[in-house]
């Protein structure tokens, strides 16, 4: 050990469990179609739990550095087994797991090493304060003292939870317990952080506030992986978004590209009075209608593109001579998305 | 809940170095003593919740057995004040066993089985860049502290309360040698009981384990005084606290029988192992998925 000879960050250590080398495998790790470096690569990573429940089938995953990546799916989609295995705190049955070039399997204590992880439950240390929460992770990251000291001073500043430090945790409402739980992830700086359904259960406020945080840690270059089951939080914060149902990957796009390969732009619901049948008829002969199906009072339309079609189909249905009541725009959302490859619900 | 947080400006401008930029990884050590320092930083938290914990029942058992029942003539070991003494004697080796094994086992089993399935806050720890393994051995060498504790609290009150006088004669190198092993094992069967414990169970352990532990641990009589009831002198050899009360009765007496050493040293040395094996067992069962 060499105790005192280091400035206040981590400690080098001559007894290091594992390996002093910073393992091979990080050459697998290094391209990926954008560029950047690859934080987290898996390839066919697979977890048979006893009794043969298959919670994540082969799954092959890139997370670039720097990127907020959200894992989607319903409860039971395998989001929580895919994070525990590249946490080191799930034991995958197949395939391989890379965190930051380090191997999850082979070297579980340098993997986490690497990573921040925010659970889903509150797994705050009740018998320590607030600041002493911060301290002792710090420690257990192998801070010295005053480090530990710094870095739980700072994060409570920076997380607004300054007034807080004395505090127990059993008195810190949901939304400062995560911010606690994220401030405590974040602390040692690590290569990636993962967030397991962060906001679920959070009021709409602390949601806000959570989200403007990711958002600030992303923007100084923090590599994020969440799991959730909210499209909205999928599609306002991630760059690129994972579909999972059942253990399985079924898409991993950007938003926009998931939401385009559905090919439609949306559904635009058209109350008007007269033959709507007709009408229906009608429009089906524009372009970028995919379908139009008429319904009591109402006309749905498929657009493949909102853009410009709207003020077309409302000169089409007023030059037909239909008066138009209402028009209402459905978006195609990452739930659209869900549904259709799924065939069911994100809450089911 | 307060309003959304804002960026504070100083943060976002100062470019910090890329996360996770080859940050040197801590050493087992530094992780080790992290998770020791926060154990200790709880313990002293609660100290007064320990001491009293600790103390009271041996007090209560040295008033009752050394003080009140000689004195209302129904005292242990006879009449004579030599009988008197050598109960005392007997009986205070037993308390530090107690206390030590207790204090050893309950204090690791019983927060662990409800960190692990009440409070999930293992899981926070269980993320420390360090081995389950390094985490098992921190919670026994914390227990194994918490034990040696106990037994030098025990110790003045055990040894000079009585009012009927102990004969103390340390023998040093068997003192100084069983006391750690003897905290040792403590320490491991509380880390392989926190790994099987269910929460729920806890209210009843002081019925379902500790009293049999206790009334067949040699620690109101010695091993050997048994023989007049063979069956019971062998069903107790299963209690590791049989033999840290006769352990502590060749560190701490002469003149008050005990099983020999080596049966001591060496079925100590057996439970620290096996209770070593199966707590490290356990615990990576009960932590990894």
């Amino acid at each position: 050990m060499t105790d005192g000879t280091s400035a206040p960050t981590a400690t080098p250590s001559d007894d290091a469990v594992g390996s002093t080398a910073v393992p091979v495998e990080s050459g697998l790790a290094e391209a990926s179609e954008s560029g950047l470096p690859s934080v987290i690569l898996t390839i066919g990573l697979t977890k048979t739990y006893r009794g043969g429940l298959i919670a994540v089938d082969s799954l092959d995953l890139t997370v670039r550095q720097g990127e907020i990546f959200a894992l989607l799916g319903p409860n039971g989609a395998g989001k929580t087994t895919t994070v525990g295995m590249l946490t080191a705190r799930v034991v995958p049955t197949g395939g391989t797991a890379l965190v930051n070039g380090v191997d999850v399997v082979a070297h579980p204590a340098l993997a986490k090493a690497a990573v921040g992880v925010v659970a889903q439950a509150n797994t705050l240390d009740r018998s320590l304060s607030v600041w002493e929460n911060l301290y002792f992770h710090g420690r257990y990251f192998g801070f010295r003292d005053r480090a530990a000291r710094a870095a739980a001073d700072e994060l409570l500043e920076r997380f607004h939870l300054s007034g807080r430090a004395k505090a127990r945790i059993a008195t810190l409402s949901g939304g400062m317990a995560k911010r606690l739980m994220l401030a405590r992830a974040f602390l040692p700086r690590p290569a990636v952080l993962f967030l397991d359904e962060p906001t679920a259960g959070l009021d709409p406020q602390s949601r806000l506030a959570l989200w403007e945080i990711l958002g600030q840690l992303h923007a100084e270059g923090e590599t994020i992986l969440l799991t959730t089951h909210y499209m909205e939080e999928a599609e306002r914060l991630a760059q690129r978004v994972a579909i999972m149902d059942r253990g399985r990957l079924l898409a991993l796009d950007t938003p926009d590209n998931l939401r385009r390969s559905l090919g439609a732009g949306g559904v635009l619901i058209l109350k008007a009075e007269g033959d709507l049948d007709l009408l229906a008829q009608r429009l089906r002969l524009m372009r970028g209608v995919l379908e139009a199906t008429p319904g009591p009072g109402e006309l749905r339309l498929r657009l493949e593109e909102t853009d410009g079609a709207i003020a077309e189909v409302v000169g089409v249905t007023s030059r037909e001579g239909f008066p138009l009541r209402n028009l209402s725009l459905e978006e195609t959302t990452l739930e659209t998305v869900f549904i259709s490859l799924t065939g069911k619900d994100l809450r089911e | 809940m307060t309003a959304a947080p804002t960026l504070t400006p100083a943060l976002s401008e100062d470019p910090t170095p890329p996360p996770g930029a080859s940050r040197p990884r801590a050493s087992t050590w530094a992780v080790m003593r992290g998770l020791l320092l926060r154990d200790l930083t709880v313990l002293d938290k609660s100290l007064g919740e320990f001491l009293h914990n600790t103390v009271t029942q041996p007090l209560l058992l040295v008033f009752v057995f050394t003080y009140l029942f000689p004195l209302i003539g129904q005292g242990v070991g006879g009449s004579s004040e030599a009988g008197a003494s050598r109960f005392a004697s007997l009986l205070m080796a037993g308390l530090i066993a107690q206390a030590m094994a207790f204090q050893g086992v309950f204090r690791v089993a019983v927060p662990m089985a409800i960190e692990i399935d009440v409070t999930q806050e293992l899981e926070g720890r269980v993320l420390a860049p360090t081995s389950v393994s390094t985490m098992a051995t921190e919670k026994i060498v914390f227990g194994a502290i918490l034990s040696l504790f106990a037994a030098m609290v025990v110790f003045p009150v055990a040894a000079f309360l009585p009012t009927t006088p102990v004969y103390l004669v340390v023998d040093w190198p068997v003192l100084l040698t069983l006391t750690p092993l003897a905290c040792f094992t403590s320490a491991a069967l509380g880390l392989t009981l926190g790994t099987v414990l269910k929460p729920a169970s806890v209210p009843m352990l002081s019925g379902t384990l500790a009293l049999p532990l206790a009334f067949g641990g040699a620690i109101f009589y010695t091993w050997e005084s048994l023989d007049p009831v063979p069956w019971l002198q062998y069903l107790v050899l299963v209690n590791p606290i049989v033999y840290m009360s006769e352990g502590m009765r060749a560190a701490l007496f002469t003149g008050v029988p005990h099983m020999s050493l080596g049966a001591i040293y060496g079925a100590l040395t057996g439970f620290a192992v096996v209770f070593t094996v199966l707590g490290q067992r356990g615990f990576k069962r009960r932590v990894l998925a």
